[in-house]
């Protein structure tokens, strides 16, 4: 053991004299492979290798249990002097407070949660921005008026996004509903189709999606009706149905946390960043058309310029409760916190 | 000629320690020569290659063992499946196959929640608080195992089933209350409940990471090995699972012996529950474990029941789980190879099992008419 920690001291102490590369570890919450939300996550990190290129180590694991397991991962890496850690999924936001006040000198940014430590920090993307230009494709297009929003569980940021997504169709189109089903999943195919199946079943002609997995857009496709994704670009995997998918585009972010972190200028600072920052975006597919892309993309010119909002008032609640009045924006907080539909959503809060 | 799988008659004492250890023995043969072909693969060469996939076998076998921090990572994953596995033996010892570990571990942590946040919020006293929950707890496994004991005592259904779907039953309700009623008012609307206050918190060791479960779970043990050799109901409950009918003319009221058998066995996982939620968590959250309820059936059934061989198989496992990780986080595995891993490994412990009691035997045809 003795032997062990000598070792490992000068082990570190030569490293350091070398000007070591930054050692970065990634903890994901699902398999890389699926094409979704750790997926995006691990082609943060592959922007990082390319950019940094010997400057910089990283490694992963996937599928890391969100609890007790996922604490001594990161102990793990900790333990081995990585200098910088991200945590990329909400449940690991206790593991990550109490393992870095057990390692003050790695940097630990958590995506998605809410508290900090000295070397703690928190990061997410105001995903609500292109889910409401999603919304303004998904209203434009559908015929029957009936949208379906498959939704993966009751929390904030779900319920944020459900919501900016019905700003986006009223907007356009103020007779659609969006229906919310919920599949309390992230990555489960079958049951996120089944969900998918349901509102096709009740006559919605486009389906939206918060899950990894791609089984909603193929539900959509099998029925000759219209799909918008989630995370990333989904048209191969339904390319008769997808119209548009708001997505993660980690990597300038990461780039700028790991050059604050080798130059010392990090702070555990909780960063939420929108399109202008390049966080996120949308993509639109050849699908929709000329007209509606042009009108999507001058929306997202305002939101990039900040003359433009997703949320503005008038606001009203299901019950038809005015939550926010005419040009009122909710703050940030209310944003993250956000626990009720807007009146054109149909569906319940579990 | 014909081949038959026939019973071996007698099977040395010694195989029960010699055959696993040849079976993982192959496990990681095989897994090294799968490792070895991915590290060429990504290597480009063999010499290079080989030396990767000793370091990832030394780093593997290792750190969950013979280092501090790897150690106590071993002994966390553990202590869940040691109660689980330990309230399995209780009821597989009379063959009645109880697969609701997963449920009864989470009405466990579900109910001592309840008792940390809401119920005893008043009590003070750290020994109390823990006596209390872990009371609260068990008998909250108890209960959940209690309907399918009485089902099958009294309806004769199939205690398989029953104890399976209600695992998928105890989980929603979990997401229930932690979407629901229990949501931390100050967790900004996120799920899982208020952290547990200090005083409901297991007494822990070297910077936390080291909590007295551990031993909660030894005592489980010591006195399930007890009650197993030296009581009556060890005695009774052996006959019951060899050979109903003969417990039945000895006078054993079967339907008793099945219905305590189910919940001290749902008693025990309960227990489990609140040692995880107060030793680690310390705080109800969807999905808390991964599984497992499932894992420990394994873990159980590998021990062949015996309390303490329960402990180590359970401790070997953790540090197999640790182990696995290492590979991922240090040697860029892919998840898939790991599971492919695991697999092996409890593939080739089934079939060293069914190697030391079976054997091929080669049989002459005899001309009937003879």
């Amino acid at each position: 053991m003795k032997r062990f920690l000598l070792i490992l001291t000068l082990l570190l102490v030569t490293t350091a004299m070398l000007a070591a590369p930054l050692r970065v570890a990634f903890i994901y919450v699902a398999p890389i492979g699926d094409g979704g939300w750790s997926f995006m996550h691990n082609q943060g990190r592959l922007y990082l290798e390319k950019v940094f290129g010997s400057d910089i180590v990283t490694d992963f694991i996937e599928n890391v249990p969100e609890g007790a397991e996922g604490e001594s991962v990161f102990r793990g890496y900790a333990q081995r002097g990585y200098d910088l850690v991200f945590g990329t999924s909400f449940g690991y936001m206790d593991s990550m407070v109490k393992v870095s006040k057990s390692f003050p000198k790695t940097t630990f940014m958590h995506c998605s949660g809410y508290q900090v430590t000295d070397n703690l920090g928190t990061y997410f993307g105001r995903m609500y921005e292109p889910r409401f230009l999603s919304g303004l494709v998904a209203g434009a297009m559908t015929k029957t008026n009936i949208i379906g929003y498959v939704a993966a569980f009751p929390i904030p940021e779900v319920i944020r996004g459900i919501n900016a997504f019905a700003m986006g169709v009223q907007y356009v189109n103020p007779q659609a509903k969006v229906h919310v089903v919920w599949s309390n999943t992230w990555f489960d195919p079958a049951r996120e189709k089944e969900a998918a199946v349901s509102l096709l079943d009740i006559g919605a002609d486009v389906i939206a999606q918060h899950q990894d997995s791609p089984a909603p857009q193929q539900a959509a496709e099998d029925r000759g009706v219209y799909s918008i994704g989630y995370n990333s670009d989904m048209s191969a995997f339904a390319p008769k149905a997808f119209l548009a998918a708001p997505v993660w585009n980690w990597g300038p972010y990461y780039e700028k946390i790991v050059r604050s972190v080798m130059d010392g200028t990090w702070t555990n600072a909780q960063y939420w960043g929108g399109i202008n920052d390049g966080a996120v975006d949308i993509v639109l597919s050849d699908l929709v058309p000329s007209g509606v892309a042009k009108l999507v993309m001058s929306m997202r010119n305002a939101i990039v310029k900040g003359d433009m909002h997703p949320f503005v008032g008038p606001i009203y609640d299901q019950a038809g409760n005015l939550k926010y009045a005419e040009g009122e924006i909710p703050s940030d907080g209310d944003l993250l916190s956000m626990d009720w539909f807007i009146n054109n959503v149909v569906g319940k809060i579990q | 000629m014909k081949i038959r799988i026939e019973k071996r008659l007698e099977i040395p004492r010694y195989a029960g320690i010699i055959v696993p250890v040849i079976s993982v023995a192959v496990a990681l043969l095989i897994m090294g020569i799968i490792l070895l072909v991915f590290f060429v693969g990504r290597l480009g060469n063999l010499s290079s290659a080989f030396r990767e996939t000793v370091e990832a076998y030394k780093e593997m076998l290792t750190w969950p063992f013979a280092n501090r921090y790897g150690l106590f990572s071993t002994f966390m994953r553990m202590v869940p499946l040691a109660f689980v596995a330990l309230g399995l033996s209780f009821a597989y010892r009379m063959k009645i196959w109880n697969i609701g570990g997963e449920g009864q571990l989470y009405m466990g942590a579900m109910v001592s929640t309840w008792g940390a946040l809401f119920l005893f919020k008043d009590v003070k006293s750290p020994l109390i608080m823990i006596v209390l929950l872990s009371i609260v707890g068990a008998a909250a496994g108890a209960a959940w195992a209690l309907i399918p004991a009485l089902m099958k005592a009294f309806a004769r259904t199939d205690e398989i089933v029953v104890t399976l779907m209600l695992n998928y039953v105890a989980i929603f309700w979990v997401d229930y209350l932690v979407y629901g009623p229990w949501k931390d008012p100050k967790g900004y609307g996120f799920p899982g409940t208020a952290p547990f206050p200090d005083q409901a918190r297991l007494p822990s060791f070297f910077d936390d990471e080291f909590h007295i479960g551990v031993f909660i779970a030894l005592a489980v043990a010591v006195l399930l090995q007890y009650i197993y050799r030296k009581t009556g109901w060890g005695f009774n409950s052996q006959i019951v699972g060899d050979n109903l009918l003969a417990a039945r003319y000895s006078g054993i009221n079967v339907r008793n012996y099945t219905i305590i058998a189910l919940v001290v066995s749902g008693a025990i996982a309960g227990l489990g529950g609140a040692v995880q939620m107060m030793g680690v968590q310390h705080r109800l959250q969807h999905g808390f474990s991964p599984g497992y309820g499932y894992t420990a059936i394994i873990v159980a059934w590998l021990a062949k029941l015996n309390p303490l061989a329960i402990l180590l198989v359970s401790f070997l496992f953790g540090g197999l789980l640790v182990g696995n990780d290492q590979l991922q986080m240090f040697y860029k595995l892919p998840m898939a190879l790991i599971s492919v891993f695991q697999g092996l490994v409890l593939f080739c412990l089934l079939g060293g099992e069914a190697v030391s009691k079976y054997r091929l035997a080669i049989v002459k045809e005899v001309p009937e008419n003879e």
